[in-house]
């Protein structure tokens, strides 16, 4: 799973009948030491609510319809978790509600 | 498998894998001597592996092949954690 900053949403009204009504995000990676973005981007379904700004991390390949909100729909990236906090090496780097 | 050290934890309360007690933990990709590249990755630990342990994650659709992991959106997963390497009959790893 990778990490990414939510930055915006992707919305298309002409698309496949099967990806009628899920939200498309813009995801952008993030280095989890500095949180900083490193220009590489991704559009990917939400599964669980998360909105711009927040830190998630994402599932791709076929794991991507592996999830309730895309089962059986032509997706490759899914947003599974947003991230409350990121520890390395017993330093926070990110909390969420406190930047 | 891909090499890499465990350097850390992120922590989710909104999720969707629905495992029950998972631990995801930041792993820094490295090579065979346990050098770590800058790159990083969030994989489901199964092995109980703790930090600056060398370990091997499967990643894509293999990550579902465990018992815990069936089915569940996951695309990287630990499954085991490394005693030692050897390269050229020389052992250029060991924990």
């Amino acid at each position: 799973m990778i990490l990414a900053r939510v930055i915006g949403t992707v919305v298309s009204s002409q698309k496949s009948a099967k990806i009628e009504g899920i939200k498309l995000l813009l995801l952008e990676k993030i280095d989890p030491v500095t949180m900083l973005g490193k220009g590489d981007y991704v559009v990917s379904m939400d599964s669980v609510g998360a909105g711009t700004g927040e830190i998630v991390f994402y599932v791709s390949g076929s794991s991507a319809r592996m999830t309730n909100v895309t089962e059986g729909k032509p997706s490759d990236s899914a947003i599974i978790a947003i991230v409350d906090f990121i520890e390395k090496d017993g330093v926070y780097t990110y909390q969420k509600n406190h930047n | 498998m891909i090499l890499g050290k465990i350097v850390g934890t992120v922590v989710s309360s909104t999720k969707n894998d629905s495992i029950s007690g998972a631990r995801y933990l930041l792993v820094e990709k490295c090579n065979q001597h346990g050098t770590k590249n800058g790159n990083y990755l969030v994989a489901l630990d199964l092995v109980g592996a703790g930090n600056d342990e060398l370990v091997m994650v499967s990643e894509g659709s293999s990550a579902r092949e465990t018992e815990t992991t069936i089915n569940k959106p996951l695309d990287a997963v630990i499954v085991g954690i490394i005693d030692s390497i050897e390269e050229n009959e020389t052992i250029v790893y060991k924990k």
